[in-house]
């Protein structure tokens, strides 16, 4: 804050102190901002203001009461007091009232530790109670499998009805009832299913609603807490991993503004419970004469050297899941050409790969993720939005709902929004390409393409966008899956052009970006340069058996949509899997499982979609022998005679990859060539991979498998 | 909310007029202040009382999340959520009328209808509400109110020809 003194600043003493403050900002912004502490439960800064608990009451002079420092204006000259008498003593009576109907049962609450009430109590609270007569009990609500209620514990503060309402979309809790009868709760028994309802723990200052898979599993001052970044989506949002004795027991968020803000989704949070699922792998398994038996590493790694040696270079494929390190992609990739081979691929789920050639250097959003907030237009194209990145959709509710974003889809299926949509096409893939070309048409005022109509709808989707200052066009997951993506692509290209949007496309995998740079593409080299030979995408390996397979955290059956994967893999000769899970579907394809680390096991890097890299250290211990899987690259590299693996840490893979991107940096960029239109049988259609079946922590974490979402989850296609 | 599951359908063609007419009071999008007019109806149609499938009717007429129809409906003492008669008496038992001998009011009526307050007759004809805070008519106590009806200066005679008139 500038010190000159404009219309907007007002000059205010907080005890004792000049502060110079925003003219209308509230006193707790203002008290926070200054490191003065005032004590609170309703007032959340992400969240509108309730004013309903009354525990930030300070002194004001001149007013004749105290007021609530959370809805309470500053003006020019106002003398705040937070720690006078007057102040301590209306706070002090707040808390006897608070803790009037709250049982004090905190050696058996999961809240215990990192409580606010408790830690407020303890600050201002009484050591007895003048209260003598019966406290209320609230009966407990069942809302469903993620989040837990001790509703007799409710202090009534409606964070979590204000965050429903204004940060989910939907409100789904209320206060029902009056006076002594007030309960938070859902009214009808009913399941919490939005997909960002577990921060409403997080929330809660009180142990009301604790997290349910959490539930008695340890104490808070028992863990330790490590900084981890979400396994699951582009976004990358920042977690913090709570472990104790080497075991990952809960996630929660790590507040980084520019990302998730305090927010995270439920697949974030909750997934870790994927980790230690039943068929994790603990050793290296190496199957002869059909029978799986356990060996030791040099055993395992052997063979594997071995069965790479043997396989002919045209016919061995490199498969990676999406969401694996930078580091990890890196030695893969480093791995595939010191071997001369070029076929590996991170894209499992994507089917038309004829416009590889065009693909920028990393998928990007095209913009800060931040700036979503304050888009003015935006055009989704091929994306279940609230599922694949589920704070991105918030964000973009935000755009919508307060900076009033047009906000128009065009999507195979209609999906719920829970904010003001503009358009909404629901359209076949092939009928996806029409409306693409319609909007061309429209925004370059050319004649339409024959079989195209320019229909008033697709005028206005064009003059929302010209008329923008801020807008984007965004290719989601849906489109990448699309039979002719590359059509789709140079149509929204040239949408993009022709009407100064950016263009983003929201690739799969926690690390779609890193793949990219790290050279995991059939024809691209670590560092981004085009590869001298192109060799065959994930499709066209799964399509047809190659002679070996390499596959790093991938389920290939799970993980892609090519109906022949598991004949493909049951017809190698040799097929490896490095993998956290001794799966049946692996168990039966492969001939040596070598298990790696999972999720907060392994120290890495992802790269966002906004292209922010970002670093966490292995926070958890493996699961029995599992090793980080970029380890048992480097030590197979060495086995198989190849130079560059010679890495004594992460940090060093990841420094040999910032090294070749720094000296590639200023290749040419790529163009997307003139908009054409590939083909499109009209029954074609794209699938739309529930949620939490995404990859294999997800698809192993129990309780999200028990939400309704989970429970939809047989794989549909949808148009 | 899709068609098949459409609840619209269990509110009358009266009641959705009259609905209508009070959305119209308010500037459009405003519509969640007609809740509670909307709810009024919507209890004289079903005799007396809500049900949750006709509140989330309320809601999804109005396009509102059900839980704000429920806040509204639990909060206000006018509502009734749980089946009860179709006639809705209320002693008031504030200060004034207790002064006026509203105890012995309510005991009259508990045993003439043989229901204690809170619950209704078994012909579903009359619902004796648990507790009314003061309804303004100090000056007739003690009171009651019977559908919205006030009757004052209660006697044992009058209450007897209020309550045998309700059908």
């Amino acid at each position: 804050m500038s010190d000159q003194v404009t219309d907007n600043t007002v000059n205010i003493t907080v005890d004792g102190r000049p502060v110079k403050a925003r003219k209308g900002e509230m006193i707790i912004r203002v008290t926070d901002a200054n490191d003065v502490y005032v004590p609170r439960f309703c007032y959340h800064e992400k969240l509108p203001i309730a004013a309903n608990c009354r525990m930030c009451l300070v002194e004001v002079e001149k007013a004749p009461k105290p007021l609530p420092a959370c809805a309470t204006p500053v003006a020019e000259g106002m003398v705040i007091h937070t720690k006078s008498p007057k102040a301590i003593a209306a706070q002090r009576s707040v808390m006897e009232f608070l803790l009037i109907n709250h049982p004090l049962d905190c050696p058996i609450c999961d809240q215990g530790g990192e409580c606010e009430l408790q830690d407020l109590a303890v600050g201002f609270g009484r050591d007895i109670s003048r209260y003598n007569e019966r406290k209320r009990v609230v009966k407990d609500k069942n809302i469903g499998p993620l989040v837990s209620t001790d509703m007799t514990r409710c202090i009534h503060c409606t964070r979590c009805v204000r965050f429903g309402q204004d940060i989910a979309g939907f409100p789904e809790m209320g206060t029902t009832g009056r006076g002594e009868h007030n309960e938070i709760g859902t009214y009808i028994e009913k399941s919490i299913d939005h997909e960002l309802s577990g921060n409403i723990i997080d929330l809660c200052p009180v142990g009301a609603l604790n997290s349910k898979p959490f539930r008695f599993r340890a104490r808070s001052w028992e863990m330790t807490q490590q900084p981890l970044v979400s396994p699951h989506d582009g976004l990358g949002s920042n977690l913090f991993g709570h472990v104790l004795r080497g075991k990952l027991m809960r996630v929660v968020p790590r507040q980084n503004d520019a990302i998730n803000e305090t927010w995270i989704s439920d697949r974030d949070r909750f997934s870790y419970e994927g980790v230690y699922s039943a068929d994790r792998l603990t050793a290296p398994m190496l199957r002869e004469h059909g029978q799986w038996k356990q060996v030791d590493w040099q055993t395992a790694l052997n063979a594997v050297a071995a069965g790479i040696k043997a396989a002919p270079r045209d016919s061995l494929g490199f498969l990676a899941s999406p969401s694996a390190t930078v580091e990890e992609f890196t030695l893969l990739s480093r791995m595939a050409s010191g071997l001369s081979c070029a076929n590996i691929d991170h894209r499992l789920r994507q089917s038309d790969f004829s416009g590889d050639a065009e693909d920028a250097t990393q998928p990007s959003l095209g913009l800060s993720i931040a700036s979503v907030d304050e888009l003015q237009a935006l055009l989704v194209v091929g994306s279940n939005l609230r599922h694949e990145i589920p704070l991105l959709a918030s964000r973009v509710r935000k755009a919508a709902v307060g900076g009033g974003a047009k906000v128009s889809f065009i999507n195979p299926a209609r999906f719920e929004y829970l904010f003001p949509v503009a358009s909404y096409s629901v359209a076949s893939p092939a009928q996806q390409l029409t409306e693409l070309s319609a909007l061309l048409a429209a925004a370059t005022d050319a004649t339409a393409p024959v079989g195209v109509t320019v229909e008033q709808r697709h005028l206005d989707v064009v003059a929302s966008l010209k008329s923008a200052e801020r807008k984007a066009i965004w290719l989601g997951a849906l489109a990448v899956r699309h039979p002719a993506y590359a059509s789709l692509r140079s149509l929204a290209a040239a949408l993009a052009a022709a009407t100064g949007a950016t263009l983003g496309v929201l690739a799969e995998g926690a690390n779609a970006a890193g793949a990219h740079l790290a050279g995991v593409l059939p024809g691209r080299v670590a560092g981004g340069a085009a590869a001298a030979t192109v060799g065959l995408n994930a499709r066209a390996m799964l399509e047809k058996s190659l002679h070996s397979y390499v596959l790093m955290g991938v389920e290939p059956v799970a993980d892609s949509l090519v109906p022949g994967a598991a004949a493909a893999l049951a017809g190698a000769q040799f097929v490896v899997a490095l993998t956290p899970y001794a799966s049946e579907e692996l168990k039966a394809a492969a001939h040596v499982l070598l298990p790696i680390g999972s999720f907060a096991e392994s120290s890495g890097t992802y790269v966002n979609l906004e292209g922010e890299w970002q670093s966490f250290p292995g926070v958890a211990q493996p699961v029995g022998e599992s090793r980080p899987a970029w380890k048992v690259l480097r030590v197979l590299g060495n086995l198989l005679g190849l130079q560059g693996f010679e890495q004594q840490s992460s940090e060093d893979v990841r420094a040999d990859l910032r090294a070749l991107l720094d000296a590639s940096a200023g290749q040419a960029s790529v163009s997307v060539s003139a908009p054409r239109v590939a083909a499109v049988a009209t029954d074609a259609h794209v699938v739309d991979v529930p949620m939490y079946q995404i990859d294999a922590v997800v698809r192993r974490a129990t309780s999200l498998q028990a939400t309704r979402d989970g429970q939809a989850a047989s794989m549909q296609g949808v148009a | 909310m899709s068609d098949a599951t459409s609840k619209i359908s269990l509110l009358t063609e009266h009641t959705r007029h009259e609905i209508d007419g009070w959305v119209a009071r308010f500037p459009e999008g405003k519509q969640r202040s007609a809740v509670l007019s909307a709810l009024r109806f919507v209890q004289e149609q079903n005799d007396g009382f809500l049900t949750p499938d006709l509140m989330e009717a309320v809601a999804e007429y109005l396009s509102l999340p059900p839980i704000q129809v429920f806040e509204v409906a639990s909060f206000y003492s006018m509502f009734e959520t749980h089946p009860c008669g179709r006639h809705h008496v209320s002693v008031c038992t504030n200060i004034s009328c207790m002064l006026n001998g509203s105890d012995g009011v309510v005991a009259y009526v508990e045993k003439k209808l043989g229901i204690k307050t809170g619950e209704s007759t078994a012909d579903g004809r009359i619902f004796l509400k648990r507790e009314e805070e003061c309804l303004a008519a100090c000056t007739g106590a003690p009171m009651m109110m019977v559908d919205h009806h006030f009757y004052e200066h209660l006697t044992p005679e009058s209450i007897d020809r209020v309550l045998d008139e309700l059908k």
